[in-house]
């Protein structure tokens, strides 16, 4: 299903929303930003999963992918109660350690799913932009600053 | 039946013994050029062993050609091992004097893969390099409130993927008119052209990721060796095909390519990365409606 990538899609989007700054060209991203690259490079990962041999239907790995973003989600609503209470050095150790443990979490969990379902000699091939996808999604949560 | 015990057992004896069978696509090995089964038969073809580049070169004149609006078209780009991959970015780092990169490395197997995500890490490497560059720049400064610049990834991203996509059309073209011109040139497919640039992009990832050390001299040092680098390589793929043709035509022809690497290196680094020495303040500028407003310079 595609309704529990959804929901933890824009939820994330809506999270990320509020980091605008003063200038309109330096901001953080926009909902419609992030919401086209969790779609587009969970396509693009699976487009390319799939072009490389892979015996996983489109649909199941846009699922998985979609998932494993449970854990960027639940990092970035840390970092935003963190923020709250400030944003210090030590605020800043404290967001980066659970953006780092939440992205090793999620990377490992959707690697188990769909590295398997490659041959052996390529599966290096299919995990490196699992692993980049989720960077990037964790360097959006990372570099999160309030207004 | 004895012959078809005799080819059994020798199958389960050595796995990865190179097969040709006539007849039925089922048995073709999964690795080899064109697959023309359905995804259903892919668990049997696992038993089948998995391919080396020996096998990839005798069946290389078998490449069969789907049309171009089936999925089995592009996979044939995608063609690729994790071994080979690595080979490619090694050989596009580290160049082999006299060797040429497509015909040693690339082999008629052209793959999208390399050029597609090394351009998609390289954008990301950029913007975020560059934002922590500047974030390291201007850190305790007063009035430097941190921005993500998010908006300078999509620009990364054309200006990227325009490079490794464009340059190479053009290139193809001209080769291709010389082609027309003058004989016994080298002529290199689109897609050989697309991979070569595309893994020559490659040295530019850990340029990238050092030009964070906010030191003019280092920075430029680092431009300067990555272009060597990964500009031989271009250079040498390219000259055999030009060396033929007219002198000038031939040098203007690779000078121009050097000088388009270049321009990529410098123009990311003067756009993405601040220079370290200059002083950015973020002045308030009184407008005329009395508020302050806080411009970034």
């Amino acid at each position: 299903d595609l309704w529990g990538p959804l929901v933890l899609c824009v939820s994330l989007a809506l999270m990320l929303q509020g980091g605008s700054a003063d200038s309109k060209d330096d901001g953080g991203p926009q909902f419609a930003e992030v919401f086209v690259i969790i779609w587009f490079g969970a396509v693009v990962i699976t487009l390319n999963s799939k072009l490389l041999g892979g015996t996983i239907s489109f649909f199941q790995s846009l699922c998985v992918l979609g998932y494993c973003v449970l854990p960027l989600t639940v990092a970035m609503l840390v970092c935003r109660l963190v923020l709250l209470a400030g944003s210090g050095t030590v605020s800043f150790i404290i967001r980066l350690i659970v953006v780092v443990a939440m992205f090793g979490w999620s990377t490992l969990a959707s690697t188990a799913f769909l590295a398997d379902s490659q041959p052996p000699n390529r599966k290096a091939l299919v995990v490196y932009p699992i692993f980049l996808f989720y960077f990037v999604i964790s360097w959006m949560i990372l570099t999160f600053t309030p207004q | 039946f004895a012959e078809f015990d005799d080819a059994a057992n020798l199958l389960a004896a050595n796995p990865d013994a190179t097969t040709i069978s006539i007849d039925e696509p089922a048995e073709i090995s999964k690795n080899q050029h064109g697959r023309l089964q359905e995804p259903g038969r892919e668990e049997d073809d696992e038993l089948l062993g998995t391919d080396d580049s020996d096998k990839t070169e005798l069946l290389a004149g078998q490449k069969k050609s789907a049309p171009f609006w089936t999925f089995d078209y592009y996979q044939m780009f995608f063609d690729v091992d994790t071994y080979q991959v690595l080979d490619r970015i090694k050989g596009s780092v580290f160049p082999v004097p006299g060797k040429n990169f497509v015909r040693l490395y690339i082999r008629s197997n052209p793959d999208l893969y390399g050029p597609f995500w090394i351009c998609a890490t390289l954008v990301f490497t950029i913007a975020v390099s560059g934002n922590l560059s500047n974030f390291f720049i201007h850190l305790g400064k007063p009035m430097y409130h941190y921005v993500p610049e998010f908006r300078k990834v999509s620009i990364a991203a054309t200006t990227i993927y325009a490079y490794a996509w464009l340059v190479p059309l053009a290139l193809w073209g001209f080769l291709m008119w010389r082609n027309s011109k003058v004989m016994n040139i080298v002529s290199y497919s689109f897609l050989e052209i697309v991979c070569v640039y595309g893994y020559s992009l490659f040295i530019y990832i850990p340029t990238a990721i050092l030009w964070i050390i906010p030191q003019k001299v280092v920075r430029w040092v680092l431009v300067m060796f990555s272009l060597c680098l990964s500009g031989s390589v271009l250079v040498m793929t390219f000259w055999p095909a030009v060396r033929d043709d007219n002198r000038r035509i031939a040098l203007a022809t690779v000078g121009t390519i050097v000088l388009l690497h270049a321009l990529l290196a410098v123009g990311c680094l003067a756009y993405f990365f601040d220079a370290p020495e200059l002083d950015f303040p973020a002045p308030i500028i009184p407008v005329h409606n009395g508020t302050a407003v806080i411009t970034k310079s």
